[in-house]
């Protein structure tokens, strides 16, 4: 794909590429807390302010629960809000994550994936993102800093979505992005100015029976955030729901857009198939890990081995069908998850490719690999024999152990 | 300062209809805050009693914009809307010429849970009043002790025990620890003195930067006390000077009218027993093996009255 725009290439980390899309995409508030692997992204933003490069209120909180609570309400108030986060932050946040999505609240926030403590580690596993997978934010994972650039402008557009207001979260893979330097292709100030426009407020009944915007507004009164009952408790979730099925369409229409413009895609939007038209074994994974494995993939390629990659980019919403698609007729399928769920025979991923390939006429056998965790390397070695487990896989028809440790000392 | 006259021309913003209990003081403290705004208002609240009764959805009793989030987040929410009106004024994008913001806590909210987030916004200055209402414990819970419950009160989580009688410790100097981080308007008021807590709202509304007051709001439920006497309770409070009424204007404390008179001559200061005994929750106290507590309380009460009148640059009053 040709792009539209000129574009310039500057050599940035994750972490760099992130702040300068926020900065780019005219964020009204930023309000954060540093942690490793994420600091660079505030340590930049605050240079940006300080040189009055933006002009963005940039509030330096005590925490990251304040981070995430006073973004919640200056996004209520009508501005457009940053933050930006890792491992014990997210955490912290926790609360304020579910309040977040259920106040309906367009926050954007980056998510520098690292391990959670104990022990205390600042590397990187995706343990912080998954802890917070049924909150009811959409969630992005990224293979590279272009894509984090990209993705976080695009975040503004899919959370601010007026039928979709739904907060998203930007995960990159910490240090292993965050803190390695990529050569990033940069859009005009001006273009990114446009491409994310202003804030567009639905209208909602108030209580006073008028349709008014949906912010704190002093003409227009609305009560956010009541106490609700067992009575439409329930209701309010379930909108929760349909927005979600609908954000696909959205998070779809912005990737096209944006791709139209910069002559970047990644996959469909959702889902980033990897020689998968033909092929008989294949690897699901998130984030960074996609690069190694599909140097493997080419590998085996080469050798006449039909592999094969899937990277989800979009794992809430979960693009049912399109994970459903690719995989159905793979003949052994492995799940690569860089956290897991303790006691839970596998990893969150491996659970939900599972769940959807049981729907399938006829699916593969899927097993799971559990690596990386804290900061472990997954090295192309290990990929290749996640591989050699799935040919033995379709040689035999028999898996051993549907649940396994790679990398791991034992 | 304000007529009773003026007041009753004023919009209700807090409307009537809430599920507050019969005599409830921080639904009371809610209506004179409400009655002493100045312009566009919005208002943020923590958990707690007073979130809870007010906004049963699909009612709401306030007219004005209004968000809740969490129990821990008063000021932080109160950061997000004052930097999200500055930024907006900046990019003329708000309609308003100013709009005030209003943080409201209750004791729980404030004492404990919420210090963090509040110490951090003062620390940073944003441009709000937060209003603590102190019911002195966490009523909307049933009563459990907070850090704002009184020594030797009962509640469910410091209960008049046959050995320990009621909370143990004391109760914590607020007020002084928000003095302490010199922004520019804090002060203590009860819902006892109407003309002096709207007077105190305003100020602290018109005060540039974080403004913190401790506003006195008794809850019979909680207290065990009658529901006809909310506002006698929160005048002996004063009159006892278990809670004396002061305010300091960019770190200068003066004490207010009621606490001043006491000041200038002591012997209307009233023993802290006529303020106990209208309370179930300090009945155990009159037990004569307990008369201890209440020497306890009567010294700390005059402890931090004396403290408090240094402060003012009052002379000291005598021990007795």
């Amino acid at each position: 794909m040709v792009a539209k725009v000129e574009q310039k290439t500057m050599p940035l980390n994750g972490d760099e590429a992130v702040a300068l899309a926020a900065k780019q995409s005219d964020v009204d508030v930023v309000s954060a807390y540093p942690i490793t692997p994420q600091t660079i992204i505030v340590e930049k933003f605050s240079e940006y302010v300080a040189n009055g490069e933006v002009d963005t209120e940039f509030v330096c909180v005590e925490s990251e629960h304040s981070a995430l609570a006073s973004c919640l309400t200056a996004a209520l108030t009508g501005a457009r809000t940053f933050t930006a986060t890792a491992s014990a932050g997210l955490a912290l946040m926790h609360e304020m994550v579910y309040v977040t999505a259920g106040c309906r609240a367009p926050v954007v926030m980056a998510v520098t994936n690292r391990a959670l403590s104990a022990p205390i580690n600042i590397h990187c596993d995706h343990s912080d993102a998954m802890a917070e997978r049924d909150s009811g934010w959409i969630q992005i994972w990224v293979e590279n800093s272009q894509e984090a650039y990209d993705s976080v402008i695009q975040a503004f557009r899919i959370a601010e979505h007026p039928d979709l207001l739904t907060p998203v979260m930007i995960n990159l893979d910490g240090f292993f992005l965050s803190h390695t330097l990529e050569n990033v292709q940069v859009l005009a100030d001006d273009v990114v100015k446009k491409f994310v426009g202003t804030r567009q407020f639905p209208l909602v009944l108030s209580h006073e029976g008028k349709k008014v915007p949906f912010k704190l507004d002093p003409d227009n009164p609305l009560t956010m955030g009541p106490l609700d009952l067992p009575d439409y408790y329930f209701e309010h979730k379930r909108q929760q729901e349909e927005a979600m099925h609908i954000a696909p369409k959205i998070i779809k229409d912005v990737h096209d857009e944006y791709a139209k413009l910069t002559g970047r895609s990644y996959g469909n939007g959702f889902v980033d198939a990897y020689c998968l038209d033909d092929a008989e074994i294949a690897t699901v994974c998130l984030g960074s890990a996609a690069g190694t494995t599909k140097a493997v993939v080419d590998q085996l390629r080469a050798q006449g081995v039909k592999a094969g990659l899937l990277r989800i980019r979009s794992f809430r919403p979960i693009p049912f069908d399109d994970i459903m698609k690719n995989l159905e007729t793979v003949k052994a399928v492995a799940v690569m998850d860089r956290s897991n769920s303790v006691g839970g025979d596998g990893g969150p991923l491996f659970h939900e490719i599972r769940h959807i390939l049981y729907n399938a006429q006829s699916h593969p056998p899927v097993v799971n690999y559990i690596y990386g965790l804290g900061g472990r390397d997954m090295s192309p070695t290990i990929i290749q024999n996640i591989y050699k487990d799935l040919a033995e896989i379709v040689k035999t028809g028999r898996v051993k152990k549907f649940v396994q440790f790679a990398g791991l000392r034992e | 300062m304000v007529t009773i006259k003026e007041l009753a021309e004023k919009p209700e913003l807090f409307t009537s209809g809430h599920r507050a209990c019969a005599g409830c003081g921080p639904a009371i403290a809610l209506r004179y805050i409400m009655k002493a705004l100045r312009g566009p208002t919005i208002v943020t609240e923590a958990t707690g009693c007073m979130e809870v009764v007010s906004t049963i959805y699909p009612y709401t009793a306030w007219s004005v914009p209004w968000v809740h989030t969490a129990f821990e987040t008063a000021a932080a929410n109160a950061s997000g809307i004052e930097a999200a009106l500055k930024v907006m004024k900046r990019k003329n994008r708000l309609k308003h010429e100013h709009v005030d913001v209003i943080a409201l806590a209750g004791d729980g909210g404030t004492y404990d849970i919420g210090i963090q987030a509040l110490s951090g916004a003062a620390e940073r200055g944003h441009d709000f009043l937060y209003i603590l209402y102190d019911n002195e414990g966490y009523m909307n819970t049933g009563i459990q002790r907070s850090g704002g419950t009184p020594h030797g009160a009962s509640t469910t989580t410091s209960p008049a025990g046959t050995v320990i009688p009621g909370k143990v410790q004391y109760k914590k100097p607020i007020a002084e620890i928000m003095l302490a981080h010199e922004i520019p308007y804090v002060a203590t008021a009860s819902i006892g003195y109407w003309t002096d807590v709207i007077a105190k709202v305003q100020k602290g509304l018109e005060a540039k930067g974080t403004a913190f007051l401790h506003l006195f709001a008794p809850c019979p439920r909680g207290w065990r006390s009658e529901t006809s006497k909310t506002i006698e309770i929160s005048r002996l409070a004063v009159e006892t000077c278990m809670f004396p009424l002061w305010e300091a204007v960019n770190g200068e404390c003066s004490l207010s009218p009621q606490s001043k008179a006491i000041a200038l001559k002591p012997e209307r200061k009233k023993p802290v027993t006529d303020y106990l005994k209208l309370q179930r929750r300090f009945a155990h106290l009159f037990n004569p093996k307990f008369q201890y507590v209440i020497d306890e309380i009567q010294t700390d009460v005059d402890k931090r009255w004396n403290r408090l009148l240094k402060n003012c640059n009052m002379p000291p009053v005598a021990k007795a």
